[in-house]
Parts: C-alpha cells; structure tokens; sequence
C-alpha cells in the first residue's frame, strides 16, 4: 500500500501545468527524434540534455522532460522503420521486418496504430513493473558491499557483448575502450594523477557528457557530411498511402498475445544492466516467430503480430532499463546510461538511497511515465500522420541544427572551448568507429561504469587488507558471479543462431548504416 | 522640436561622457559583477554563487544581477589559472571557493598557482565536520575511535565523500595526529563518491566509521542511522546540534571546518577590494542570509578582509604539513 500512496504523490509532482507540459514537450519531441533515421532515443535525450540545463528547469522537470523524450523515442522509431524500411533507432529494426511489406501492402496506417497500440502495452506495464519492482531491488541493493558493486558491474560488461551485439570482440573493445577513457583524471582512492598529462582541464577525467554529445550527436552530423546528397532517396517513399490509421479490433485480438509474452520478455532484458531495448524488440520477436509461425509462413511478409511483438518488446525495455539505473545506480541500456548521466549532473546519486532521499524525483518521474504513456498513446494513432511528415525534413536542415545544440549546450555546461575541442574529438572518434562497425553503447558504458568497477574493486580490497576471497564470500556475489559467467559463456553458443537469424534479417530488408 | 531634439541629445551625451568619471571619484561599484562557480551547476560552488548573488541581489546590495558562470574543471583549477593569466586585475569578479580550494593549493594541484596569487575576501559560512559510527558500534567516543585505530588501523575502515588526501580523509587525520598516533598513513581511509553513498556503506557493515560534513551527515542522523562521535566545532553547535559533543570536550583539540566563501582577482584594486568585503560582512549578517545559512546546514564562520587572508594562509599550511607526512607531497 506504501508503494500506491507514494505513487499518488507522484502524481501530485507530476500534474503541475509546467511538468504537464513538459511531457508533452517531451513526446512531441522525442516521437520525432524517433521518426528520423538515426537519431535515436540515447542522442535524443544527449541532444536536449543541454536544452534542459538552459532552461534552468529544476532536477524533477528535467528528468520529466528528457524521460518523456526517451519514451516518446522509443515510440517514434517505428514510424520510419514502417514507412521507409529504414529503422528510427536501433531497437526499431526488428519492427522493418514486418513493418515494411505491411505498408507495401497499403496497410501502413493500420501497421503504424497496431504498433502504437503495441508499443503502449509494453510501455505500459513496464512501468507497473518498474512500480513494484524498483522498491524490492532497492531492498535488495542495501546487500551491495563494494564487493558485490564490482560483481555487479562485471555483469553487466560481461553481458554486454551478448545477444545483441553482432561481434562480440568489437563489443569488447569497445568496452575497453570506454574503461580506458574512464582512466582519464585523478584517482579518488590515492590521489594521483592518470593519463593527465599536466593538462588542468582533464583532472577531473572526461565529463560522459562531452563523450556522449560527441559519440552519437556529432559523429551523425559527420556521418552526413561524408553522405551528402545521397541520402535523400527515402523522400518520395515517404509520401506512400498511410491508409487507415484506426486497427480494427480484430487484428487487435489477434496480437493480444503476442504483445502480452512480448512485454514480458522485453521488461525482463531491460531489467538485466548492458541488455537494453535492441535485445527486448529481438528477442521479442524471434520467440514470437518461434511460437506463432514455426514454419516462417507469415513472418517477414506482412504479419500484424511481427509488428506488435518487437514494439512491445523494445518499449517494455525502455521501462525495464529504468528499473537497475534508479535503483541500483547501473543502467540497464544506452540511453539510460545517457539519463544516468543526467541524474548525477543535476546532482542526485542514483542507487539504494535514491528512493529515500529523492522520493519525490522518483515518484514524479514514474507518474510522469504513465501520463506520458497516455499522451504518446494518443499523440500516436490520431496524429501519426504529423510524424510521418517530420520525415521530410530534409537532413541539411536538421544537421546543422544538431551540430548548433551540441555546441552551445556543451558550451553553457563546461565554459570552456577546451571541452569544445574535446567533443569534436569524440565526434570524430565516433565517425571513425562507426565505418569500423564497433558499436558505440560499449564506450558509453565503460565511460560511465568503468571508474566505479574500478574503485568498489579497490575499496573491497582496502578494506579486506587485500584479501581476493571477499569477492566470493556472500551468497550474493556468487548468484552474481554466476549471471556474469552465464551471460558471458551463453552467447558464444547461441551467438552462430541468432547471427544468422540476424543476417536473414538483414537480407530480407537492407538497413542503413 | 528637431532643435530641442538634439539639444536633449546633446545633454544625453554630455552625461555619458562625464557620468563614469563621477562614479569613480565617489566609491568603486562593479558595472557587471560576475561570479565565477568553478565547477559544473549544482555542486556547491555553484550553489555558493547562486545563493549569494540572489540574496545580494534581493537586499539590494547589488545594483542589478550578478553574472554567475560555470567555469569547471581540475577541481577549481581551471578557474583559479584563468583568473591569475588573464583576468588578474579585474574589479567586478568574484569566485567561489572553499576548503577543498585551500586543500588544493597545498597539495599542489594547481599546477603553478600558490595562495598569494590572488585576493580572499571573506567566507559565507561553514559546514564543520562530523566523525560518526552506526548506531550499534562498540566504539563510544572519540578517544575510543581513537585507540581502536592505534592498536590495529587494519580492523577500522573509514569512509568520506572525498578523494584521498581530500578533506574528510584530512579531518581523520587530523584528529589522529592530535592523539598521537605516528603512523598516519596506516590508516584506511576508503574514498566514495559521496557522503551518502559512504553512509551507506556503514550501514552495509564495509565500514566502521564515517567522516564527512553536518549537513550531509545530518539527515542520518535523524533517521537513527548513525551516531555522532565528535562535531569538530570549537565549541558546542545551537539548535539540534547542541546534542553533539566536540572534540576539544573529549581532550583532542581538532577544529575541521569546511568553509564557504570567495577569491577575487590578485590585482583587484583597494576601493574594490574592501566594497567587496563590506557587501559579503553587510550581507553576512542580514536575515535572508540567515535563513539560507539554517535552509542549508551551514553554521557560524564569519571572516572577512585580513583576518580571512589570515585563517586560509594557516590552513594551507596546516594542510601541506600533514599531506606531506601522509606522502601525498613530496
């Protein structure tokens, strides 16, 4: 009861005319962040946290605004999978599959409600999950000593190069490469400097921030200067028949289902710290397949439920993922890894103690998910056909508008054009990964967990006077230690599987970068 | 009327010429006041500017707004080497800093920058520090914590929300020093990210001790989370704080006081120099200011002018002496 009782509370944050709005700020412009190719939920939300900062909004309107942004991306990014087969963000690509040959069979605007509908449904109860979740992992959280933290973040780097990944070696070095950055600064544990080079602005290490814009913000803005012009043929797709934009109630029963498992899948790897959206919507959607249409009759060719599947299993996840980054202080995907970076720049220190010193930030915020729920829901079947013209925007406009907002909002955080260099730095790193194919999430990661494993490693140490058996000595660094080795092994069996599902995948509709 | 026009022009311009003259010759007044927070919005520099440029502004002690601009990095370092290269002989700025700023220029972490470099106007209040155990600790007081360390420093791990060599690790040995234990660097100070976090972690069972701020210790204090050993004030707190017992009580003669207040510019000039002081001293004692100093847990620390020059000079050195017997400094 304590928990409804807080949650109405939460409401109370949440139903102020400016947070109301900012919600609806927030899907509005996270739905089209979504929709365009590319910009996905983690640069969306890395693309407006400077926004935020400049509006001077207090810590709960800002996370309400930036959630609100996640979300509405997670919903959005289906919209250009269906209508141009190209997907809005990276967990939207499963949603081409079906997506795709529905709107060539004139059905886009029922595949583009059916997924808004989906999409609902996962969100939806994820929430609920994140609800009563959050409050039983925090009870949990007070057994973390710096021991079991370092178990912890192990974890989650060990199952990051997981299903999801398509080379787990690329993952890796990533990750490595994330940690390696994280290096960057002075060491809290003794005082000393690392990798500073006598340089005053790195002492204090490499702000994510900095990283993040620069990863994902600039690195499209160069992506698109090296393909000028030639990315303009997705323009007259757009323009195809939406055709009806309400799903009939039969084809809603029929997805039922679908959805319901769905969900449950994409909470459960959004849960899971390093799975995120993109493992939710593919797992989804390959066990859809698996109990739907064992003999592939359907699926890959227009099936309502291969549409509803992976969009209620991305957006569960997007709600999962929450669930490890406020209560435990680790994220459960990229973006929330963007969101914990947000967390910690306004000051509030995500984890056991975020429930009890900040309720009213966590209470807001989830109330602000079920009210933004409502408003993507209702955003999404009546106005979709607003979205899909957001699709015309030509990119010479929208990219230079990037590249301003990553400046001048790194610019208003740091003051310094020491950070400025630091960011092109990063865009370029990130160009230059993305032709190698490694993907960027790691990096994100290791920027972010890479310090803390490092320290709680060295704090278990310090105060066992140097005795590795205490990162074996509780049940629950051995239950963790399990996960970690599992999630790490399982994938290198099952990896040969999926990658072909994933290149059948990529066969049956060619994807974008 | 294009004739009067003009001669109204003229008047106008005649005024603006001679009206910064005037100015001058009466009393300094900043034109654009400027505080520098040299750390990102939100920390506690930034609160330091933020909370004072709205209360200079709100008791009228500023014509207009005062400019608050986040310069971060290097731990203030960034700030303070950009005040001294090229915005030393600046009258209308001034930069937040705290103890963690003295604890810096004695380490040497400003790489090239000494104390003298610029001018210290005065503080705005102090956090004093706390030494605390959980509630259930055998250890009573702080001479017990004390002798507990000196008889085997591997048993007690003590957790604060700074680095190593950071302020709260100093407070502890400070107060070591002070009863005599001489193998300061034996003691296992464990370093988190804040003070929060490190509570936490007492109440986990890692630590055994905590050192850290009142105002951060404060609220866990009150959810019977933690137990006061010593307030490291020279003398007993008011209000809710009068419970605690100071160290000086307990025969260890420590004062730990995480100051707030500001530096300006080496080559401010006198008449800017002392307007300064006067509107932090006239501000120090208003009642808006109060209520903040009581909003936020900051307690009783008012130096201005010479005598806070003074009291940071002899902090710098305090500290330079113990980070170099802890081999923080060579």
């Amino acid at each position: 009861m304590d928990t409804f009782a807080s949650l109405y509370e939460g409401f109370a944050v949440a139903l102020t005319w400016q947070n109301l709005l900012l919600a609806l700020l927030g899907c509005f412009l996270g739905t089209m962040m979504g929709a365009l190719p590319g910009l996905g939920p983690a640069n969306g939300v890395a693309i407006l946290i400077p926004l935020a900062f400049t509006f001077g909004l207090s810590a709960i309107a800002a996370l309400i605004l930036l959630t609100s942004v996640y979300y509405g991306a997670m919903y959005g990014g289906r919209i250009s999978s269906i209508l141009l087969n190209i997907p809005g963000d990276e967990p939207a690509m499963m949603t081409c599959l079906d997506g795709y040959p529905m709107a060539q069979a004139g059905r886009a605007g029922e595949a583009l409600a059916l997924s808004g509908v989906a999409s609902f449904v996962g969100a939806f109860f994820a929430t609920w999950g994140l609800v009563f979740l959050a409050p039983l992992l925090v009870q949990i959280a007070l057994l973390f000593g710096p021991g079991e933290y370092f178990v912890l973040y192990t974890l989650a780097f060990a199952t990051l190069g997981g299903i999801a990944a398509t080379n787990q070696a690329k993952s890796a070095f990533a990750a490595a490469l994330g940690i390696g950055i994280a290096m960057i600064g002075v060491d809290t544990q003794t005082g000393v400097q690392r990798f500073t080079f006598g340089e005053v602005h790195l002492y204090d290490g490499i702000d994510f921030l900095i990283a993040i814009v620069g990863l994902f913000a600039l690195s499209e803005v160069f992506v698109f200067l090296e393909h000028r012009g030639s990315r303009e043929q997705g323009k007259d797709e757009a323009k195809m028949k939406i055709g009806r934009v309400t799903p009939s109630l039969s084809v809603l029963r029929y997805c039922t289902p679908a959805m319901i498992r769905s969900t449950v899948l994409g909470f459960i790897s959004g849960v899971l710290p390093g799975a995120g959206a993109s493992l939710g919507s593919f797992l989804a959607y390959s066990v859809e397949k698996q109990v739907s249409d064992p003999r592939s009759e359907t699926f890959g060719k227009g099936d309502p439920r291969g549409v509803a599947a992976p969009e209620a299993g991305n957006n569960a996840a997007s709600g999962g993922a929450l669930v490890p980054m406020l209560a435990l202080g680790v994220p459960g995907s990229g973006t929330t890894a963007v969101l914990l970076a947000v967390l910690l720049t306004l000051n509030i220190q995500p984890g056991p103690l975020l429930f009890q010193n900040n309720p009213d930030v966590v209470w807001g915020l989830i109330a602000a998910l079920f009210i933004g729920n409502f408003m993507l829901l209702a955003l999404n079947i009546p106005m979709v056909g607003l979205f899909t013209r957001v699709l015309l925007v030509p990119t010479h406009i929208l990219m230079p508008i990037v590249a301003m907002i990553a400046f001048i909002g790194i610019y208003s955080i740091t003051g310094s054009t020491f950070e400025l260099t630091m960011m092109v730095l990063f865009g370029a790193l990130g160009w230059i990964l993305r032709k190698l194919d490694v993907p960027l999430v790691p990096i994100i990661l290791g920027i972010l967990l890479g310090n803390e494993m490092e320290v709680n490693l060295r704090r278990a140490m310090t105060i066992s006077n140097g005795e590795w058996t205490t990162l074996f000595d509780s049940w629950l660094a051995i239950i963790l230690w399990t996960i970690a080795i599992v999630g790490f092994v399982l994938p290198i069996f099952l990896g040969k599987r999926v990658k072909r599902k994933m290149k059948e995948a990529e066969e049956e509709g060619p994807l974008s970068d | 009327m294009i004739k009067t026009t003009l001669a109204g022009g003229a008047i106008a311009a005649a005024l603006a010429v001679t009206a910064p003259f005037a100015a001058s010759a009466q009393e300094f007044t900043p034109d654009q006041p400027e505080c520098i927070a040299p750390a990102a919005a939100g920390g506690g520099w930034d609160f330091t500017c933020r909370q004072v440029a709205r209360i200079m502004r709100e008791t009228d002690l500023i014509d207009g707004s005062m400019r608050v601009q986040n310069l971060s990095g290097g731990g203030g370092g960034v700030a303070y080497a950009e005040v001294v290269n090229k915005r030393n002989d600046e009258n209308d700025l001034i930069v937040a800093a705290s103890t963690a700023t003295a604890t810096r220029l004695a380490q040497g972490a400003y790489p090239g920058n000494t104390m003298d470099q610029v001018r210290w106007l005065g503080t705005i209040g102090a956090d004093y520090g706390v030494i605390g155990v959980r509630p259930d600790s055998e250890i009573e007081d702080l001479p017990g914590l004390m002798s507990a360390l000196e008889e085997d420093p591997r048993s007690i791990s003590i957790g604060g929300g700074s680095a190593s060599g950071g302020w709260d690790h100093l407070k502890v040995l400070i107060a070591a020093q002070e009863a005599g234990i001489e193998d300061l660097r034996a003691i296992k100070y464990v370093a988190f990210a804040g003070g929060g976090e490190a509570i936490s972690q007492l109440l986990a069972g890692s630590l055994q001790a905590y050192s850290g701020d009142l105002s951060e210790a404060m609220g866990f204090v009150e959810s019977g989370d933690l137990r006061v050993l010593a307030v490291l004030a020279p003398e007993r707190l008011e209000g809710d704080f009068s419970e605690f017992p100071t160290a000086a009580e307990q025969g260890l003669d420590v004062v730990g006081a995480n100051w707030r207040g500001f530096y300006g510019p080496g080559e401010m000039s006198d008449e800017a120099y002392d307007w300064w002081v006067g509107q932090l001293d006239t501000m120090y004692a208003s009642e808006e200011w109060k209520a903040v100093m009581e909003q936020n847990g900051l307690a009783d620390l008012d130096l201005h002018g010479d005598e806070f020059n003074e009291f940071v000079a002899e902090s710098v050195s305090d500290i330079e002496e113990i980070s170099r017997e802890i081999g923080l400094v060579q």
